[in-house]
Formats: C-alpha cells, sequence, structure tokens
C-alpha cells in the first residue's frame, strides 16, 4: 500500500499528463455525483433543524436554530456525511471497475499499447477524487442548508436573505478552511483506497466483488480516523 | 517491413529463461528460438506457465533470469521508451481478449494508434481502422460495444485491434479456448490469413489440437518448466514419448 501511495507521488508530476482521461474522470466523478450528494445534503440540513428545534426552544433559545445548524453542517456532518456517500458510491465503483479491468488483463492490455496504466487510471482518479470531494462538499453545505432554512420556516418566519446574514455573522474562516482541507484528504484516500484495492484485485469475478467490498469498508473507517486526526491537529495549531 | 534480413533471421530468440512466483518455479530453463515468418506453437496443460511465458516476452512479467531477444532488443535492458518501441512492433492477443469494455470497436482500436504513433490525422486513422476491420470480416461492428458481440466476433475484433499497428510478430494466447469447434476453425483460419497478409511471425499458445494442426510450423511442447520437445506436429503425433502422447490421445 505505501509503495502504491509513493507510486502515486512518483507519477503525478510527471509527464505524459492524461488530461482528456482526468477531464472525464472528474465528470464522472464529480458532476454525475451531484444529484445524489445534492438530496443527501437537503435532508440532512432539514431533518437536523427540525431534531435540534425542541432542544433549544426547551433553552429558550431558538433564535440560535439556523447558526447551531450551519456550524455543525459547515465543520463536520456536512464533510463527513458527504465523504461517506462518496466512498459508497465511487470507491466501489473504482474498486470493481479496476478490479475487472485487471481480471479480464484489460489493464495488460494498456500497458503493451504503450500507456502507462497506472497513470491513465490511477492518477487520473485519485486527482479527481481529491479535487472533486471538496467541491462536492462545499455544494452539499450550501444545499443544506437551503434545507435548514426551510426547516426554519416550518414554525417561524425568516427571510432567506436574514438566514444567511445571520448565519454568515457567526460563521468564519477557521470554521471553513480546516473542513475543506479535511475533505482534500477525504478524497484522496477514497480514491486511493478505491484504485489500490482494484488494481490488486485477485483472480476471478469473486476477486472483484471482494475488491469493491473492501474498498468502500477500509475509505469509510479511514474518513472517520483522518476526521480524529484533523480535528486534533486544528486543535493544537489553533485554528478552532 | 524486414524483407531484406535472409531466412535464417531470428525474431525472438528466449534462452535459459527462468520465472518463478514465491516458492514456486513455473519456468525452470526454457529455451526456443522464433525465425521470420514461423508460426511455433506453445502446447502445455493448464498452469504450466505458458502465459507467464509469453507475457516475460513483452515485459509484462520480468525473468528470474535467462535472456529474452526480441526483433534484436535485450528484453530485460530496455527503459521504458525502448520498450514502448518494441512493443509497437509485437501484437499480443490476450485469452479474455481483453477489450476495453468502456469504448466502442472504433476506440478500441484507434487506442494503441494514438498511443504508438505521434501525428496520425482522424482520415487516416479511420481508414486503417476500416481496413482492419475489413480484414476480420466485421466492418459493420464499428460503433458497437464488445459486449454485443458474440465470443467469437470479440476475438476477431482483439484480433483486429492487435494488427492495427502492422505488427511483425503476434503472440496468440490461447486464441481458439472457449469458442465452438466451428468458430476455433474459423479463427484458426484467420490466423493463417493474418499471417500471410501481414507477414507475421507468431508464437501461439494452444491444447486444442485442431487449431494446433491448423496452424503450427512447429509445435513446443511445455513440460516441467523447459521446452521438452520441439517438432513439426507430423512428427510429434508419432512420438512415443509420454510427455507428448498425453496432448495428443
Ligand atoms: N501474477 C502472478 N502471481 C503469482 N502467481 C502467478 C502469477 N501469474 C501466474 N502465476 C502462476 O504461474 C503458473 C502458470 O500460470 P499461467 O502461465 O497463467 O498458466 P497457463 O499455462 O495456463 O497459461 C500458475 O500456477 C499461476 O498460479
Ligand atoms: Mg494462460
Amino acid at each position: 500500500m505505501s509503495r502504491f501511495v509513493f507510486r502515486y507521488f512518483s507519477e503525478v508530476f510527471r509527464p505524459r499528463y492524461e488530461v482528456g482521461q482526468f477531464i472525464r474522470q472528474c465528470y464522472v466523478i464529480g458532476y454525475l455525483s451531484l444529484p445524489l450528494i445534492g438530496i443527501t445534503g437537503f435532508i440532512m440540513g432539514l431533518v437536523l433543524t427540525m431534531q435540534l428545534r425542541p432542544s433549544l426552544m426547551s433553552y429558550g433559545v431558538e433564535a440560535q436554530l439556523p447558526v447551531m445548524v450551519s456550524l455543525a453542517i459547515v465543520r463536520e456532518i456536512g464533510p463527513v456525511i458527504t465523504a461517506l456517500i462518496f466512498a459508497g458510491k465511487i470507491s466501489s465503483g473504482i474498486g470493481a471497475e479496476l478490479g475487472s479491468m485487471k481480471v479480464t488483463e484489460q489493464i495488460d492490455a494498456m500497458e503493451v499499447s504503450g500507456t502507462n496504466p497506472f497513470k491513465y487510471l490511477v492518477v487520473t482518479r485519485v486527482l479527481a477524487t481529491t479535487l472533486m470531494l471538496p467541491v462536492l462538499t462545499i455544494l452539499s453545505d450550501a444545499i443544506s442548508m437551503y434545507g435548514s432554512y426551510l426547516g426554519v420556516n416550518i414554525k417561524g418566519h425568516t427571510s432567506l436573505q436574514l438566514y444567511f446574514i445571520q448565519v454568515f455573522q457567526t460563521l468564519h474562516f477557521g470554521d471553513i478552511l480546516p473542513a475543506t482541507i479535511k475533505t482534500v484528504f477525504f478524497g484522496f484516500a477514497i480514491g486511493m483506497i478505491g484504485c489500490y484495492k482494484g488494481y490488486n484485485s485477485s483472480k476471478g469475478t469473486e476477486g472483484v466483488g471482494r475488491s469493491a467490498n473492501a474498498a468502500v469498508v477500509v475509505s469509510s473507517l479511514l474518513i472517520f480516523i483522518i476526521d480524529l486526526i484533523t480535528v486534533q491537529v486544528t486543535d493544537l495549531l489553533g485554528l478552532n | 517491413m524486414g524483407q531484406s534480413q535472409t531466412a535464417a533471421d531470428k525474431v525472438i530468440t528466449i534462452e535459459k529463461l527462468t520465472k518463478s512466483f514465491g516458492t514456486h518455479q513455473v519456468l525452470s530453463g526454457f529455451d526456443l528460438e522464433l525465425s521470420r515468418g514461423e508460426s511455433i506453437v506453445v502446447l502445455g496443460r493448464s498452469g504450466s506457465g505458458k502465459s507467464v511465458l509469453i507475457k516475460c516476452l513483452i515485459g509484462l512479467h520480468m525473468p528470474d533470469s535467462g535472456s529474452v531477444n526480441v526483433l534484436g532488443n535485450n528484453m530485460l535492458a530496455l527503459d521504458q521508451a525502448e520498450l514502448d518501441k518494441v512493443r509497437a512492433r509485437v501484437g499480443f492477443l490476450f485469452q479474455g481478449n481483453a477489450l476495453y469494455d468502456s469504448m466502442t470497436v472504433r476506440e478500441n482500436l484507434e487506442f494503441p494508434m494514438r498511443r504508438h504513433m505521434s501525428g496520425v490525422t482522424p482520415a487516416d486513422a479511420d481508414k486503417r481502422v476500416r481496413e482492419t476491420l475489413a480484414h476480420v470480416g466485421l466492418e459493420d461492428t464499428i460503433d458497437m460495444m464488445p459486449a454485443e458481440l458474440s465470443g467469437g466476433m470479440q476475438k476477431r475484433i482483439a484480433l483486429a485491434r492487435t494488427l492495427i499497428l502492422h505488427p511483425e510478430i503476434i503472440l496468440y494466447d490461447e486464441p481458439t479456448t472457449g469458442l465452438d469447434p466451428i468458430t476455433a476453425r474459423e479463427i484458426s483460419s484467420l490466423m493463417n490469413h493474418t499471417k500471410q497478409t501481414y507477414n507475421t511471425s507468431s508464437i501461439i499458445i494452444s491444447h486444442d489440437m485442431k487449431c494446433v494442426e491448423q496452424t503450427a510450423d512447429n509445435v513446443a511442447v511445455l513440460v516441467d518448466g523447459r521446452c521438452h520437445a520441439l517438432a513439426p506436429y507430423q512428427e510429434l503425433a508419432r512420438s512415443s514419448d509420454n510427455k507428448v502422447r498425453q496432448f495428443f490421445d
């Protein structure tokens, strides 16, 4: 595994660059995940708001609802839930795709066709997940907040403008930046694990299924471990 | 290509090739020579290392020791760019075809062209793709996906992809395995037709005796990681050696 990661870094900056393939992967991995990420983000914001309202009401701080919800979403729930869903969709997909390419010798066929399959398949996918997950998370956060705004408005009246003014008065850079950096690592881990499991798939169709499954399990676990580490690091750096 | 060379010209020379995976010794001192224009069939049981052998010839496996010389290049001493140059002159037909299932037939055929040749115009590429498809008799599949084709058609497309760069040598990994007898015979004829049209030399891995008889100039028998016997088909068929007989009975 460490050799795989090392190989990634030694090849990512070296030509030839597979630009066309990279853009295609950004489209497949990023753009085609938008509906899923959007829907889950929306529901997350809405539900979270509805769930938090009774507790906040009992303390008499119902007015803080938008702020509480957006803090929770931006700092923790948005990145982690988005990453988990992304892992479920993308990591398994990459694991299965590369796994079946491996066992049907398509990877060997690329190699004899004058193509570095590691660059063509692995580097482009890992770059795409690393870049796309932060973007998807930011979009998901925004949609979540809209969901939360609707949740607030079920039993009360705030204009969308007022809602966002309230939110952005509290939310500052120190909330957004560490959370976004975190998603870069999440995205990298998800792509890397998917590719590693697929690329090293054992023979037979059974091996492909195992690769896809292991990719989701390992990358989901890694997301929480990275989450734990980054929270400690940002704490130490005083970014909170 | 290469017509100026003599008949004795060797395009592949394998000497004392050994390869093991962990403690499992697959090849233990394999020797073979392939002359220009010759077709050698390598006979061997499943798991005897036939695929490993031909993958060693184009750098898909690294041998542990011995030497492999392909078209005058010592394959064990090449850097990536030199290796790619040799690979452009050697076609490899994979056992499972290895067609890219996310690409159409056209894209499959264009892939090695775009990768190995620079400055091919789209018109040239299209012409070449159609020519090669015509050779394998499947011009009208050009915009289909591999999954829409039958096993025999996939094999033909895979051969077309191998031929698109006009290789001097073709390595066939069990070209008729998994096909019905009639389709298998058609593929064997196509291989002979290809040899005449494109002037190729080939190493063919097979244990389909009909295909062996039809395509082989010489037959090499791979037993225990070595080349146990090398002779024309008819001669081997009369052999009394048990290790050879097992393939004929
Ligand atoms: N990449 C690999 N790693 C470990 N063992 C391998 C690998 N490739 C092939 N082998 C082993 O080498 C032996 C020969 O395989 P192969 O050449 O595919 O057989 P065949 O003659 O049927 O083509 C088998 O026992 C197989 O398990
Ligand atoms: Mg084989």
